[in-house]
């Protein structure tokens, strides 16, 4: 009997289980995990279940029956050591050897980890898996003071997440600005005001030296000797893909391990699905790396479908959604290489979007707290419309009247 | 605890008991109700745990807010009776609530 083997229970993994046995595969189905818990939602971790009285089994995205019912054997809490290609064959962590006719690989990411002296003091948290936000979850009940390095969505979900809980937060970003990577200047300096607002200390230009001790605390060194002292530190300084299995293996990895835009790695047996991977979406030019839930669902729907010999091509528009305090960032396309920027509404508002456009082609929007605008957005970049810069900026057309 | 009726695609009946304060998602989810995927956790984001709320029990479940409204603009087949589970908290009043599953994919 056939045997598809995926390693790697997070979103991806769990969404090409649940597309293989959808799209009508009945045969052999191992599902391996390197955590212990069942596949879990990721996205509550740095806001909701860090916030309140929450069960970890409820963030769950299927009990255990149902698995039965699929027939899905699952492997928890074993990673997978060796992929030998020429055998087909697993080594896992527990010394069992798992055979495999085609394989999907949706390994993730891991943290990056905070390359300075001091950093590896137990109290300097970082937060991917269920198991981080358990450990933080109980150490901010016992803190007053938070330190949070980096500003991307992870720092700045936590920082708000701090603040309800009453934490004096400090947020401490080396670039000039918060989220620098992903928004417009504009957004940042509208997301920087709103932590400011809510009592967050936002420091920029501040790459942090060293972790030291202080007292019975700790504190980050900064470049000009500053030392800003915490109870906790908690570093969100972005994710690095886990590509070490399938590199070890031969398989072309690049920042990422490579596939084209039907989530096959260079072996034909072999397909790769989220954050994991370096991809091919055919509403882009060039291939990247995207770590969102959209990614993974989406990648890992492709990735089943080329396990079945039934290939559609990935041609998603790339989404994404922070929520901070009462704010919900979406964003919506990828604005890498804007040369112009259409406000629509006014930040002061509270609710605005942002649209980039790099000349008369619309890259992506970035809305904030205007939903609305973020889903006619994900139809005109998919659909490739064209939304003159006048009408993206006045609020009065209907957007939804240009699809 | 509140019992929530689902309804699922292919017409099967899954009667489920939900304790107050979790969702209509969450009570779906955890009982494996097929059909509500659910896949942003949530957070009012992605539309694919959208369902019919049955007619009876409309009036009771009350309307989506704004963003949800907006985000069930996503959603297969939107109709009057659409909600997104996940923003339906389960209640005291909602006991005997009965919701249709969307085709959610």
């Amino acid at each position: 009997m056939p045997h598809i083997v995926v390693v790697g229970a997070g979103q991806a993994g769990l969404q090409v289980v649940e597309s293989l046995r959808r799209g009508g595969y009945t045969d052999a189905l191992t599902l391996i995990g390197d955590e212990p818990w069942l596949p879990y939602q990721r996205p509550p971790l740095s806001k909701k279940f860090l916030l309140e009285e929450m069960d970890p089994t409820r963030l769950y995205f299927r009990q255990t029956e149902h698995f039965n019912k699929q027939d899905v054997t699952l492997r928890l809490g074993i990673s997978v050591t060796q992929l030998n290609r020429a055998t087909c064959e697993l080594t896992l962590s527990d010394g069992s050897i798992v055979r495999y006719d085609r394989l999907a690989l949706a390994t993730g990411s891991r943290v990056r980890t905070l390359p300075v002296p001091g950093a590896d003091d137990r109290r300097v948290c970082y937060l991917r898996g269920l198991d981080d936000a358990v450990r933080i979850k109980a150490r901010l009940l016992e803190t007053s003071r938070v330190v949070i390095v980096g500003a991307g969505f992870i720092g700045l979900e936590i920082a708000a997440v701090a603040r309800a809980l009453g934490k004096d937060v400090t947020v401490i970003e080396a670039q000039g600005r918060v989220m620098p990577r992903v928004v417009a200047p504009l957004v940042s300096a509208y997301f920087q005001r709103v932590h400011e607002s809510h009592g967050v200390r936002v420091m920029t230009d501040a790459p942090v030296q060293a972790v030291v001790n202080s007292g019975a605390g700790l504190a980050v060194r900064l470049r000009d000797a500053t030392e800003i002292s915490a109870e906790l530190i908690i570093v969100g300084i972005g994710v690095v893909p886990n590509t070490e299995l399938a590199a070890a293996a031969g398989i072309i990895c690049d920042s990422g391990i490579v596939v084209d835009e039907f989530a096959r790695t260079n072996d034909s047996a072999i397909v790769a699905a989220g954050d994991c991977t370096r991809h091919r979406n055919t509403l882009f030019t060039e291939p990247h790396r995207l770590e969102s839930v959209q990614n993974a669902v989406d990648q890992a729907k492709v990735a089943a479908a080329s396990l079945l010999d039934a290939p559609v091509p990935y041609a998603q528009v790339p989404w994404f959604w922070s929520d901070q305090y009462d704010i919900k960032l979406q964003m919506a396309g990828i604005s890498t290489g804007y040369d112009d920027l259409v406000l629509r509404g006014a930040p002061e508002s509270g609710a605005f979007s942002v649209f980039y456009y790099a000349g008369e082609r619309l890259l992506a929007v970035d809305s904030i707290n205007r939903p609305a605008e973020h889903m006619v957005a994900r139809r005109l970049l998919l659909a490739g419309t064209k939304i003159a810069k006048h009408s993206a900026a006045d609020v009065a057309v209907d957007l939804k009247s240009v699809i | 605890m509140p019992k929530i009726t689902y309804i699922d695609l292919d017409g099967a009946a899954h009667a489920c008991d939900v304790a107050n304060g979790l969702s209509v998602m969450e009570g779906a989810v955890a009982n494996g109700v097929p059909g509500i995927l659910a896949i942003c956790g949530g957070s009012c984001a992605c539309s694919t745990c959208h369902a019919y709320v049955d007619s009876a029990w409309m009036a009771r479940v009350g309307a989506a807010a704004d963003i949800e409204d907006a985000t069930l603009d996503l959603a297969n087949d939107r109709r009057p009776e659409s909600r997104l589970t996940c923003q339906i908290q389960v209640r005291p009043e909602l006991d005997g609530l009965i919701v249709h599953v969307a085709k959610n994919d």
